[in-house]
């Protein structure tokens, strides 16, 4: 009995070791690659910072499902907004001709981009689905240009880590890694289904990240923000999101 | 190994019921096929209230939003169970746990041993001396049915409903018929874990709470005393 419950007591004790050791060679990998999320603190942190790490490894290049046109959904749901603020209303009034997109933060060249400056840059389609975390779906074909088309004219700089993106509500902004923002399909979207994006679903300019959920893909985009740290942004957080108690990462 | 995995699993399921009851209440329409919103025609709805305004419930009253904490509990307590699911898969091989304790017999592996052990059931009849240290035919069935069908399929359906996941492994959600048949199988297959739950729990209880708790936290059992 005894020499049993000592040769037990040596491999949990070595096992144990091992499982520290484990830990903290995981943590150093993970601050290498980039697979920590803002939000890794808390209680919930250790499952933001599973998901977020295998998710990228997973899928640092792969694309979101794309389906043929007929499967577009004939009944697509904008979800409830909030009431337009008097800036948007301004700008709806003279058509969006005023709207702009400004670029700053860790770039080589900040600039400001007007809805046609964007069309004239290479615009590309893509009929995806946009799934909502509380569970229901559409799909719908999407219009725009490619974000990475954006930052190429901007020319992120080599510490760039992250995008963060506001709305012209000031209660709506995120952020996502560069892995998803140099993504084919992260899309600065203007028009959907053949037409222009309708102002319930986003319009004049909704960033589409299709991979992640719907709450990620942020309505009414007026400004994006290249950055090495999502620190002073907000509570630091990442996003509004984590603020109201939702993960940054939204992959899953 | 077996009791400590079982009782973590315990912990995580329990976290993910509760956390995916939580989740479901934002949406409680189900669908069949890849899309499914508050505009199209659901296949069944659960009748609850919602958190979410946007769905109709036929209740005056909305539930309060809780899906933030709901879905990050989820996804952790999804983390343990895989995570401890695998370790008790893996001692188990190395232990021979499935081979010895939960393989029926040869001569067990028939419809009429099965229904054998049923009658027993049914007739209530007192178990021998060796049905109180190993599973009979229909709980080493039952066991393996949980461990190796129904966890792996909710595990699936789950990691289904991830758009991230779909688009490195597309092959998941189309073959369940799109992502809202996997948001449905989730939940039917979560019914059958909860049906097995409660026939477990059931059993245990009839078998002799206090003798069986023991021997499911300390390894020990005790022979079954007769009853008078």
């Amino acid at each position: 009995m005894s020499k049993i419950s000592r040769r037990r007591l040596i491999t949990t004790g070595l096992a144990a070791v091992a499982g520290v050791g484990g830990l903290a060679v995981a943590d150093r990998v993970a601050r290498r690659y980039g697979l920590i999320p803002p939000d890794h603190c808390g209680v919930y942190g250790p499952g933001e910072t599973l998901d977020y790490a295998a998710q990228r490894i997973l899928t640092r290049h792969s694309l979101a499902r794309e389906f043929p046109r007929s499967m577009i959904s004939k009944s697509p749901f904008a979800n409830a907004i909030a009431p337009p603020n008097d800036a948007f209303k301004r700008m709806q009034t003279g058509g969006f001709s005023d709207w702009r997109l400004a670029v700053d933060g860790m770039v080589a060249r900040p600039g400001s981009f007007s809805l046609s400056d964007l069309k004239s840059l290479p615009v590309r389609s893509q009929i995806t689905e946009v799934v909502c975390e509380e569970g229901w779906s559409y799909i719908a074909e999407w219009i725009g240009t490619p974000l990475h088309e954006v930052l190429n004219e901007v020319g992120p700089l080599p510490q760039a880590r992250y995008v963060a993106y506001f709305s012209i509500d000031s209660d709506w902004w995120d952020s996502i890694d560069m892995a998803d923002a140099l993504h084919p399909q992260t899309l600065l979207t203007m028009g959907m289904n053949n037409g222009d994006l309708p102002l319930g679903f986003g319009g004049p300019l909704r960033l589409r990240v299709p991979r992640q959920l719907g709450y990620k893909s942020v309505k009414y985009i007026t400004r994006l923000t290249v950055t090495d740290s999502m620190k002073s942004f907000g509570k630091g957080l990442g996003s509004a999101a984590p603020e109201g108690g939702y993960a940054w990462y939204a992959g899953i | 190994m077996v009791r400590v995995t079982h009782w973590i699993t315990v912990f995580a399921f329990f976290a993910l019921l509760v956390s995916g009851g939580e989740i479901v209440i934002s949406h409680p329409r189900f669908y069949w096929g890849e899309t499914g919103n508050v505009m199209m025609r659901p296949w069944f709805t659960i009748p609850i209230p919602s958190s979410r305004g946007t769905v109709p419930t036929g209740y005056s009253f909305g539930m309060p939003d809780a899906n933030g904490w709901s879905r990050s509990l989820h996804f952790q307590a999804a983390w343990v169970l895989v995570l401890t699911g695998l370790m008790y898969g893996l001692t188990s091989l190395w232990t021979g746990h499935f081979r010895k304790n939960l393989l029926p017999g040869k001569s067990d592996r028939t419809w009429r041993a099965l229904w054998g052990v049923m009658a027993k059931y049914i007739r209530r009849a007192p178990l021998d001396e060796a049905d109180a240290h190993s599973y009979n035919a229909m709980q080493r069935m039952a066991y393996l049915a949980v461990i190796f069908v129904l966890f792996p399929l909710v595990i699936w359906t789950g990691l289904a409903l991830s758009p991230a996941f779909d688009s490195a492994f597309p092959m998941a959600v189309d073959v369940l018929g799109g992502r809202q048949s996997a948001r449905t199988l989730h939940l039917f297959i979560t019914g059958f874990l909860v049906i097995f739950l409660i026939v477990h729990v059931a059993m245990v209880y009839l078998g002799g709470f206090k003798r069986l708790m023991r021997g499911m936290i300390t390894g020990r059992v005790t022979a079954r005393r007769e009853r008078v």
